[in-house]
């Protein structure tokens, strides 16, 4: 079996898994809504202050709620030792990682577009002029998150106190995609919207640095 | 349909040690398991029993040592893939159906014709009228035959089982020896570690005891098979 065959599977087992019990997805968009109600809260949606600002906290919003939908990731896997059945079935453990991180990036994305027409709303910004653009920081962001957040999750679901320490890795080493991902949206979302292309080319070279390591030691991260 | 053909498969373990930290799980093993042969691997909890099972399978790296595989004809990653393992965990998803389980791993093993041999396991292991239903709905021992049939689907030259009538009833562990003694008739190499089921350890051609980590006994005649297997059906 090809590793494009063995993740194919595996994503559907992913997304037949989560669509039936729904629980990541529940929990995310609620808890990215909340977020950004109080955060509204702050701001005078019709001020300037809205749009400069805004940006950070959908980021922000958003790397909490990977943080929460990333724990599980590996966690589920442990439960009936289902990780060491995929492993003893797989002909590229990489392909174990690949459909995680592609199903994390689409719940993510999903996510993400679902609340969008809400935040733009709320505080006040006009998206559909650059819609595409914004798809486009939204998913160079999430893949970017999943592949960090997918290598760190099986990480920490082999140590103690693991529940904790997913954030506690995951934040700091997401920081760099928070600002570059932060500065795009916010030269998108300007009165006069632009392209910053040094953020876009950033967070390129991140999906494909981290994609690369992964791929090179990803099979390490799975072993007892 | 016909069963895809069993591959007969010998294992050799050459001077394994597995720590952790300071502790030492296993500690100079070295075995030659034949193919073909079905051992029983009896010992007291923390004996070394499970660790030695998860090296075989390959799902845990020795801290020393080395294991290999040969079987005629085949290059060795290939025969390292036709293992089948089931652990004392049931290896299956909770939140599938016993058909979607097997499916899904049929499809990651690239067997052919997977729903057929899907649909086979089921019918053999008796769960075909509960196909459509989620594993988290079933009893840990029709959980048990879910997870043998996972282990059973690629037809594995290696069969290593990790206590593996645990929650079978009494008919539920008549079938698993029924089938390991056609496992084993096909050229199945079966590695086991059992506790107090003396209907599948009276297959056993070998038996080996250990203790603290290190084979203490290892026999495949007369009393000294017996002893060890009582002790393991104890």
């Amino acid at each position: 079996m090809s590793l494009f065959a063995n993740t194919t599977v595996l994503l559907g087992k992913e997304l037949r898994t989560e669509f039936r019990s729904r629980e990541l997805l529940t929990t995310t968009i609620v808890f990215i809504l909340i977020v950004l109600v109080l955060f509204s809260f702050t701001f005078d949606p019709l001020s300037d202050e809205a749009r400069r600002f805004g940006a950070g906290l959908l980021w922000l919003a958003f790397l909490f709620a990977a943080s929460l939908m990333l724990q599980p990731c590996f966690l589920r896997e442990q439960t009936n030792d289902t990780l060491s059945a995929l492993r003893l079935s797989v002909s590229d453990p990489f392909a174990i990682f690949l459909a995680k991180l592609a199903a994390n990036t689409l719940f993510l994305l999903l996510t993400e577009l679902l609340l969008l027409p809400i935040f733009a709303v709320m505080y006040n910004v006009r998206v559909l002029p650059v819609l595409h653009w914004i798809a486009l920081v939204f998913f160079l962001g999430s893949l970017g998150v999943s592949i960090a957040g997918t290598a760190l999750s099986a990480i920490s679901a082999q140590a103690r106190m693991r529940e904790l320490l997913l954030p506690l890795l995951l934040l700091p080493l997401l920081t760099p995609i928070l600002i570059a991902s932060t500065e795009v949206t916010s030269a998108l979302l300007d009165r006069s919207p632009y392209v910053q292309w040094k953020g876009v080319g950033f967070l390129v070279a991140f999906d494909v640095v981290f994609l690369t390591a992964l791929w090179l030691f990803g099979e390490y991260l799975l072993e007892e | 349909m016909t069963p895809p053909a069993v591959r007969s498969t010998s294992i050799r373990f050459e001077d394994i040690d597995k720590r952790y930290g300071g502790l030492y799980a296993l500690r100079r093993v070295s075995l030659e398991v034949a193919a073909g042969e079905c051992i029983v691997l009896a010992g007291r909890n923390g004996s070394g029993k499970t660790t030695l099972l998860r090296i075989a399978a390959r799902l845990v790296r020795p801290s020393a040592g080395k294991l290999s595989f040969s079987a005629q004809g085949s290059d060795e990653s290939t025969v390292a893939k036709s293992i089948g393992f089931v652990a004392h965990a049931t290896m299956v998803y909770d939140d599938l159906t016993a058909e979607e389980n097997l499916l899904l791993f049929a499809r990651l093993q690239g067997i052919a014709q997977p729903v057929q041999r899907v649909e086979e396991l089921l019918r053999d292991v008796g769960l075909f009228d509960r196909r459509g239903s989620l594993v988290r709905t079933f009893s840990r021992g029709m959980r048990q035959r879910v997870a043998i049939a996972r282990a059973l689907l690629n037809a594995p030259g290696i069969l290593l089982l990790d206590e593996p009538a645990t929650g079978l009833d009494p008919q539920g562990t008549a079938w698993l020896a029924e089938t390991l003694r056609r496992m084993g008739d096909a050229g199945c190499t079966i590695v086991m570690s059992l506790h107090g089921e003396s209907e599948i350890s009276a297959l056993a051609t070998r038996a080996i005891r250990l203790d603290a980590g290190a084979v203490v006994a290892d026999t495949r005649s007369g009393a000294d098979l017996r002893s060890i297997l009582a002790f393991a059906d104890a």
